[in-house]
């Protein structure tokens, strides 16, 4: 009895002893970056990678904030900050609203051919993308759309729609088919029966997808880096930039500054509302 | 009379048609925007077209090119050196974390958010943060050498015989978490009874793990190895931020080449050539498992 609690007692120790090393292992590179802004360049050079600051000082992130250069121009991420903005959150809601409705008539209001329709979007999420590279620089160009910010708006609204018509389409599918026969007895119609009975149920749905898709458009940088030029692009390819410029000398201080400052906003989010997160890479990963 | 009743047909009419209308945006913009870009994609890989688009049928010509471009074969080569080993690794951890987690852990969910975390970031980011990380002079080798390994080297970022290894390394740490957090809800679904059967049997738990549990968990492996497929076969942003490609195109994967070749160097039908041949390494993936999974939901 002794020796078999003795030896349980050991494998817990074991079990959390591994444990703490995954957890270390994770943490390390944020706590490094986090560690290198905070020095400055001398510190760096004389210090390693986790040494403690000689002093802790806040002009890396001023630097990569107002004044790093990115190219030619040296005002910082703050501008390329905005700019991903005012791309992810048009997109988010425009991808997010017409999801929706596209779950609702997936679902309650299927038609001859709606099963095709879904199988022809759900390809959708799994082709790589750089097989519509070319003729969406084409077509944005022939818009008039090419390197500007509404056009990244119209790249990931169309190709964040399989995602979010996906997660409404495998929320809504559980909805009990009585509920929407009986309102339609009642002669409610195809918004009405939108508004009133599916989407004030839709609450976490509308949750996971927003947080999907805010997620996957602040970090995209292949769409952003093919449509985007100059002071317009996204903070992922000006991030990019600003760390492989080789131009004068390297400051690791403000290049992890900078990328803590382009992770900030979906670290965020994940902290706020991982349980959101998990459910959205799981849905949109294996079939809900 | 009969205006106000063929004003009633009208409207019934647009009641019925109301879901078309309403899916029509988005059925119209797959169209063209998948499958008719994929083709135009395909018309141009079988063209000359170089630093602007031509359209007059040149045959297989760009494949020809393709195929006996030695980067090309580079990125292929990485790709599979890349694809096996991060695939292999993340399952590897992923499934020991989740046992490990599954065991009535205390602090489950603080450390699950904390291996997970890597998910909500950008390639670019976590990209940036290992090339500092692994940086020949200031990086883990200097740590190393203050702790008294005088010896230790490490310089894989620049050598183009492992350069493709710093990929792995830093791919694994922002996809294992996912991985563990499939097999987590993968363990969680198993039915205990089974396993206290066993334990009554007297099966150790090693055993147990190893011939009931983990057999169980095969449609798990199956969605993780599409997912981790599909996430090495698209790596693009991760090779930008950690190496460039290089040194010189060593690290070049198909993505990366891919936007080299139609975006930089003006090789447009080359470009779509090899975009073309990605989409047939994810088809011969996705394909397989699409099907069972329709199949699946329309059985459910």
């Amino acid at each position: 009895m002794v020796n078999q609690g003795q030896s349980s007692i050991f494998s817990r120790l074991a079990v959390y002893g591994a444990l703490s090393l995954a957890a270390l292992y994770f943490l390390t590179p944020l706590f490094v970056m986090l560690l290198t802004s905070l020095k400055t360049l001398e510190d760096i050079r004389s210090g390693s990678l986790v040494s403690w600051p000689e002093e802790i000082t806040f002009e890396a992130w001023q630097m990569a904030w107002t004044s790093a250069c990115i190219g030619v121009d040296c005002g910082g991420l703050k501008g390329y900050f905005w700019n991903s903005i005012s791309m992810v959150v048009p997109a988010v809601v425009i991808s997010t609203m017409i999801g929706a409705i596209n779950g609702y008539v997936l679902t309650q209001w299927r038609f001859r051919g709606s099963d095709v329709f879904f199988a022809l979007l759900l390809i959708g999420c799994f082709i790589p993308f750089q097989v519509v590279l070319l003729p969406m620089a084409r077509t944005l160009g022939f818009l008039g759309l090419a390197g500007s910010i509404p056009g990244l708006i119209l790249v990931h609204t169309v190709y964040g729609l399989a995602f979010t018509t996906l997660f409404f389409r495998n929320f809504y599918i559980a909805v009990p088919d009585e509920l929407v026969k009986a309102a339609r007895i009642d002669g409610a119609g195809f918004f009405t029966i939108f508004w009133r009975i599916l989407l004030p149920i839709s609450g976490p749905i509308i949750v996971v997808s927003v947080i999907w898709q805010f997620t996957q458009i602040w970090n995209d940088f292949l769409f952003g880096v093919v449509y985007s030029a100059g002071d317009k692009q996204p903070i992922t390819v000006a991030l990019n930039n600003l760390v492989n410029t080789s131009t004068g000398i390297k400051r690791y201080n403000v290049d992890m500054a900078a990328a803590i400052i382009a992770a900030l906003p979906t670290l965020f989010v994940y902290f706020v509302a991982g349980k959101y997160f998990v459910r959205g890479l799981t849905a949109g990963s294996v079939k809900g | 009379m009969s205006t106000q009743k063929s004003q009633r047909q009208w409207g019934d009419y647009l009641q019925a048609a109301l879901p078309k209308i309403v899916v029509a945006p988005t059925f119209i913009t797959t169209l063209i925007f998948i499958y008719g870009f994929i083709l135009w994609n395909a018309w141009l890989s079988f063209t000359k077209s170089r630093l602007l688009p031509k359209y007059d049928w040149a045959g297989l010509i760009q494949y020809e090119r393709l195929f006996a471009n030695e980067r090309w074969w580079v990125a292929a080569q990485n790709l599979l050196i890349f694809g096996s080993l991060f695939i292999g690794i993340c399952l590897l951890i992923g499934i020991l974390l989740a046992i490990l987690l599954d065991q009535r852990i205390r602090a489950e969910g603080a450390l699950r958010t904390i291996y997970l975390y890597p998910m909500a970031l950008s390639f670019i980011v976590t990209g940036t943060a290992w090339k500092w990380i692994l940086n020949p002079g200031l990086g883990l080798e200097r740590l190393m050498h203050e702790w008294g390994f005088e010896q230790f080297t490490f310089n894989w970022l620049v050598d183009s015989e492992m350069a493709i290894y710093t990929v792995v390394i830093a791919g694994v740490w922002q996809s294992s978490g996912f991985v563990m957090a499939l097999f987590l809800a993968g363990l969680r679904g198993i039915d205990d009874s089974i396993i206290k059967a066993a334990q009554v049997d007297g099966a150790g738990l090693p055993r147990i793990y190893r011939s009931i549990i983990i057999p169980s968990l095969r449609p798990v492996f199956f969605s993780a190895i599409i997912i981790l497929s599909h996430i090495a076969i698209k790596s693009f942003d991760l090779v930008m931020a950690l190496t460039g490609g290089g040194p010189g195109y060593a690290t070049d994967l198909p993505a990366t080449f891919m936007y080299s070749f139609a975006f930089t160097r003006g090789q447009l039908g080359m470009g779509a050539a090899s975009a073309m041949m990605m989409l047939g390494a994810v088809a011969a993936i996705v394909v397989p498992y699409l099907y069972s999974e329709l199949r699946s939901t329309r059985r459910g």
